[in-house]
């Protein structure tokens, strides 16, 4: 892999150098795509730093500055100053709530000058380096239950300023660490049990809270008569498969609404009320109200998958060219330069450049993996393994969201979606593994 | 310890996969294998604009436009770009306060949205738009003045005949199997309906971009699959414009109608009903209005007479008798009746005769000249009892036959909507009424156009151009032919059909009809009618008739009726005029027939007929129950508004009399006092016709 050209490139792992390039070009392609309007200049629109292309054109400039800049930074530096780059991030996101400009219904943003700064976009990358450095400790026991509770505190203390910053989307890619800790020997029975509780929370959406308590005593009630030999023998068996229905009946009937009434927000519990194509039943609202006004304004909880599925949809197979498509031209489709930037994309090129593109994506996670496991040192695998699951919960999310697959979360699409912070934060993740990459002879600490 | 938990690595390799692939797997769902997501985005990015061509032109005979194109202007307002306007100079201009002013935009706000334009006055009158067009400088953020064709009658004449367009209603929607789309116009009576297909030309069509907001972005892909309008070919017509006028003219505060035809083509030249309106009224912004006050008149203004007033024809009816015997070989032209002023064949000495001096009816032309009913009570009954048919209900039926044949009693299928049948009615009418048991004694008054016949003008201008053309006619209508005409068009064909009911009767037969009928002028009831250096051919008629009011029963005066067809020799024009309530027929209908075919074959008139025609024209012949049957009607109206709102607003002008200074006002009695009378029958316009009773002398 590593050519000895030059003290920078030595080492370098070239093709997600390349896979980089490929994937910034497709961005500001499709940036271009969407705001582009008859009549402009190209050339002139693409270096008059006024539209969206020809700024992400410059932010992507001072991220390849910024990429050239890690690359000729030591290894040994991001070891060292993790820590203290996590204690940065934490006290970048303890000033948002002093110092925030209130964008968009979001309270995460300061703003710098004329740019507005996200800490907890940018904070990802303390989290990784932190866990990172914590889970590569020399005498680290990660079957113990306290390093799994620090591990897990390193990732969900950020995650939790983020939920208050009313950011839940960006506040999720936190809990995607615990791939991280997964694949450094987290018990699979608590990703198990995550997933049946996701199965119960998505369960009592869907089906009416009665059925589904007399569904959950039907299958205890099973479980009871089939072990029945087992639990004549022992009582205890009885009590836990009793303590398990109750929680199961309890996170349905009182932890959910709990949760979908006091800490997510309306909107946010619509989304996912939509999801499953349902009307949010906390709503304060009188039904009559919300029927009149549903009627006027059609779904607005709705409107942006709705309008999201059809752009994608009206591609087709090969997609009606670039700068022809109806639906993003003509802004059917809200926040099409950043979180729904996709829908340009599906729209533009059809499925064949949707299957690409996801296509490029998995090769690029393939790579990081790759990168990853052949790693001498703890450190650069943990921190590898960090970005990948940091990529792979955006790339998801983002996606599935625009097709109808996932609540509407606004997390961008990596070096796709406009902004400057996504940018420098996914562009300094993959520079600092780049480099530790190159480094991977060494066994880092 | 680099490969410690090595394996799952793998498994998140695995999990990364089987995400990718169900998202992959969406995918094709949504662009490759359903296909309804490209046909709502072409609902969602492309309009589809209706580009309306112009209407077709009607001309008349000498190539006048009389029904023509003309643009006016709608004042258009996009709520989003409303900045910085003289709001109160706008309202001044418009008549309007603000809160009014207020009021629209919200309205445009709800009809269109803030981003679309929305009409906010309609079809500006001259002076408003005149102003407008001056100042539009100041209101050109937000306001711009839009463009609309909309009809006009350059003569005001012929309201009846060319009918009105209107907006489609949703009936009209269902009916063309979604042809027509809401916000069309389409024509709504008249030629105007008759002719739609070939008026409206055909509609193109524009697709054009929308954006999020329906702001308009442009052409879709270039207008590849635009299609562009075809103008609506335009109408030649019979009609002689200025005929028309002066028929109209001649018609005015008179009740009945004028139809004129041409006997060679079947070709209306003039038609017009009484009470008319002037067409021009129900065209531009003041349609509403003044459609509300035509039909809530109860003379019925909107209704054409000439197709639709059922009239019992009375004398008129008696040369077609006549003809009818004769084709049958029951009479020669000779065959005289010796009437002594009352027919007793069927004992009763019913019906009366004007003359009763012996030989009055010593012949057929005599029996025509002098109206006499014994005569022609006396043929219709040798039609009826004709020994050639088993009984009399074959020989009625046979006789009916001949009826129908002359248009009587059948629609004639002229180019109008909604004609009226008139009544000849069929055997089975008096087998019920007479319970089977009668005999041509039974509706003897059949022979001299009464009993339950009854016919519309139009038809008795037809037979008219029967007898003038000696056995036959063409259906009447008004179209010549249509610009453009190709094999395509069927809709004229029937009507260069020649029908050739009666032409195997002998010339002298209908020779000494036509003497019958100029004696009627030269020296019978009507030689008031005589123009010299023309021989006219006519019969008259009158019919009494009554209604019943407030439950009474009120004698009206006769409706005076004229037939005529004229020059006797080459007849181009025949005539049926009608006007209720007038008296005898030769003062008031032999006149108005009289000037008409004068102007039309002279093209001049002379000095005393001009005089005349003021005269005519200023005569004020409406019936005098029509006030106060207005009242009933509105009265009874404001009831039931009253009925339904409860409120007594509506009532408020028809309590003057009982309460003269309403001392409470919130008071609820004196509605309860009020006394509608129980026999007040709602007469609407249409049904006044049939209630009327009728003898004829």
């Amino acid at each position: 892999m590593s050519k000895s050209k030059g003290s920078i490139s030595k080492g370098i792992d070239q093709m997600m150098i390349w896979l980089y390039f490929l994937l910034v070009f497709i961005g500001i392609t499709a940036i271009f795509a969407v705001t582009y309007r008859e009549g402009d200049s190209v050339v002139s629109s693409f270096f008059s730093f006024k539209t969206d292309y020809s700024k992400q054109l410059y932010f992507f400039i001072v991220a390849i500055f910024i990429g050239v800049f890690i690359l000729l930074t030591d290894s040994k530096f991001f070891t060292a100053t993790a820590n203290l780059w996590y204690a940065v991030g934490i006290v970048m996101l303890l000033l948002v709530f002093p110092f925030h400009s209130s964008v968009k219904g979001t309270e995460s943003i300061i703003r710098f000058g004329g740019f507005n700064f996200q800490p907890a976009e940018f904070c990802k990358v303390c989290v990784c380096l932190a866990l990172a450095k914590y889970l590569a400790l020399p005498n680290m026991d990660f079957s113990k239950q306290r390093s799994q509770l620090i591990a897990a505190g390193i990732a969900v203390i950020p995650a939790l300023l983020t939920i208050l910053q009313k950011e839940t989307g960006l506040a999720l890619v936190y809990f995607s660490f615990f791939l991280v800790m997964y694949r450094e020997g987290l018990p699979p029975a608590i990703l198990i049990i995550g997933f049946t509780i996701a199965v119960l929370v998505i369960a009592s959406i869907v089906i009416d809270p009665n059925i589904l308590a007399i569904i959950l005593t039907i299958i205890a009630a099973f479980v009871i008569y089939f072990n029945r030999r087992q639990v004549r023998r022992d009582r205890s068996k009885l009590v836990s498969i009793i303590f398990l229905w109750l929680v199961c009946v309890g996170i349905q009937r009182f932890a959910v609404p709990f949760v979908f009434k006091n800490v997510l927000q309306k909107h946010q519990v619509e989304r996912i009320y939509s999801l499953f194509g349902k009307d949010n039943p906390y709503s304060a609202e009188s039904a009559a109200i919300k029927n009149a006004t549903a009627k006027k304004v059609g779904n607005t909880a709705d409107y942006n998958v709705r309008q999201s599925k059809i752009a994608i949809g009206s591609g087709g197979l090969f997609g009606q060219g670039l700068l022809s498509g109806t639906q993003t031209r003509y802004d059917f489709v809200p926040e099409q330069r950043t979180d729904f930037i996709f829908c340009t994309i599906g729209e533009s090129f059809g499925f064949a450049g949707t299957f690409v593109l996801l296509i490029i994506y998995l090769i690029f996670l393939f790579r990081i993996v790759m990168i990853a496991e052949r790693q001498r040192s703890v450190f650069s695998r943990c921190y590898a393994y960090g970005v990948a699951a940091v990529f792979f919960f955006h790339i998801t999310i983002n996606v599935a969201m625009t097709v109808g697959l996932a609540p509407v979360i606004g997390i961008p699409l990596p070096f796709i979606s406009y902004g400057g912070t996504a940018l420098l934060t996914f562009t300094i993740l993959v520079f600092i593994l780049i480099r530790l990459d190159a480094d991977r002879q060494m066994v880092l600490r | 310890m680099p490969v410690f938990n090595g394996s799952r690595s793998y498994i998140i390799r695995l999990i990364f996969l089987v995400t990718i692939m169900i998202i992959i797997a969406q995918l094709f769902n949504l662009q490759v294998v359903s296909g309804k997501y490209q046909k709502l985005a072409q609902d969602n990015a492309v309009f589809r604009k209706v580009v309306y061509p112009s209407r077709g032109i009607i001309f008349d005979r000498n190539g006048k436009s009389i029904l023509n194109n003309t643009l006016m202007y709608d004042l258009m307002v996009t709520p989003s770009e409303v900045k910085n306007v003289d709001t109160a100079y706008l309202c001044q201009l418009l008549q309007i306060d603000t809160a009014d002013f207020k009021q629209r935009i919200v309205n445009a706000i709800l009809r269109n949205g803030r981003f679309r334009p929305s009409s906010f006055e309609e079809l500006l009158s001259p002076e408003k738009y005149a102003r407008f067009e001056e100042n539009m400088w100041r209101f050109n953020s937000g306001f711009y003045l839009q463009q609309r064709p909309i009809r006009v009658y350059p003569f005001n004449a012929g309201a009846h005949i060319m009918g009105y367009v209107g907006e489609v209603d949703s009936g009209i929607i269902a009916r063309s199997g979604n042809f027509y789309e809401p916000g069309d116009y389409v024509g709504r009576s008249g030629i105007e309906a008759f002719y739609e297909r070939i008026l409206m030309g055909q509609r193109g069509v524009q697709f054009l971009i929308k954006d999020n907001k329906n702001r308009l972005k442009g052409q879709y892909e270039n207008g590849e699959f635009d299609t562009a309008e075809i103008a609506g070919r335009s109408l030649r017509t019979y009609i002689d414009i200025e005929l028309q006028q002066l028929a109209e003219k001649l018609m005015t505060n008179k009740v009945g109608a004028v139809v004129a035809i041409e006997p060679k083509t079947g070709g209306i030249i003039a038609m017009t009903s009484g009470p008319n309106y002037n067409p021009n009224n129900l065209t531009g912004s003041e349609f509403k209005k003044n459609y509300t006050k035509l039909v809530l008149d109860v003379a019925g203004p909107l209704l054409n007479r000439s197709i639709k007033g059922q009239y019992p024809p009375g004398s008129t009816f008696k040369p077609i008798g006549a003809l009818v015997a004769l084709d049958e070989g029951l009479i020669t032209p000779s065959f005289g009746y010796g009437c002594s002023g009352r027919y007793y064949a069927c004992g009763i000495g019913k019906p009366a005769c004007t003359h009763s001096n012996p030989g009055h009816a010593a012949n057929l032309r005599l029996a025509i000249a002098n109206s006499c009913n014994s005569y022609f009570t006396h043929i219709y009954r040798l039609a009826a009892d004709n020994p050639k048919y088993a009984n009399v209900k074959d020989g009625y039926a046979k006789w009916r036959e001949y009826m129908n044949q002359f248009g009587l009693g059948i629609r004639l299928g002229i180019d109008l909507p909604s004609e009226d049948r008139g009544n000849v009615p069929d055997t089975s009418v008096y087998n019920k009424d007479y319970r089977n048991v009668w005999n041509s004694c039974t509706n003897l008054t059949l022979g001299i156009g009464q009993d339950k016949m009854t016919s519309t003008p139009l038809q008795l201008a037809n037979a008219m151009c029967l007898i003038a053309n000696k056995g036959y006619y063409f259906t009447p209508h008004f179209v010549k032919n249509i610009d453009g005409e190709t094999k395509e068009d069927t809709v004229l064909n029937r009507f260069r059909k020649r029908h050739n009911v009666l032409t195997d009767i002998s010339n002298e037969a209908y020779e000494a009809v036509m003497s019958g009928m100029q004696d009627v002028v030269e020296r019978g009831t009507a030689t008031g009618a005589r123009i010299p250096g023309i021989n006219i051919c006519a019969k008259t008629g009158t019919a009494q008739n009554f209604i019943i009011m407030d439950g009474r029963k009120l004698e009206l005066n006769e409706n005076a009726m004229f037939v005529c067809f004229a020059p006797r020799e080459n007849p181009t024009i025949a005539l049926a005029v009608i006007v209720e309530n007038a008296g005898y027929g030769s003062t008031s209908a032999a006149p108005i027939a009289s000037l008409l075919i004068e102007k039309f074959l002279n093209d001049t008139l002379r000095p005393e007929s001009i005089k005349r025609i003021d005269e005519l024209s200023n005569k004020n012949l409406m019936p005098s129950h029509l006030p106060r049957l207005q009242y009933k009607a509105d009265s009874t109206r404001a009831f039931r508004w009253y009925q339904i709102t409860k409120d007594s607003n509506y009532i408020k002008k028809y309590l003057k009399r009982s309460f003269p200074k309403p001392a409470k006002k919130d008071s609820p009695a004196p509605i309860q006092r009020i006394v509608f009378s129980q026999d007040h029958d709602f007469i609407e316009p249409k049904k006044m016709h049939t209630m009327k009773k009728k003898t004829v002398v």
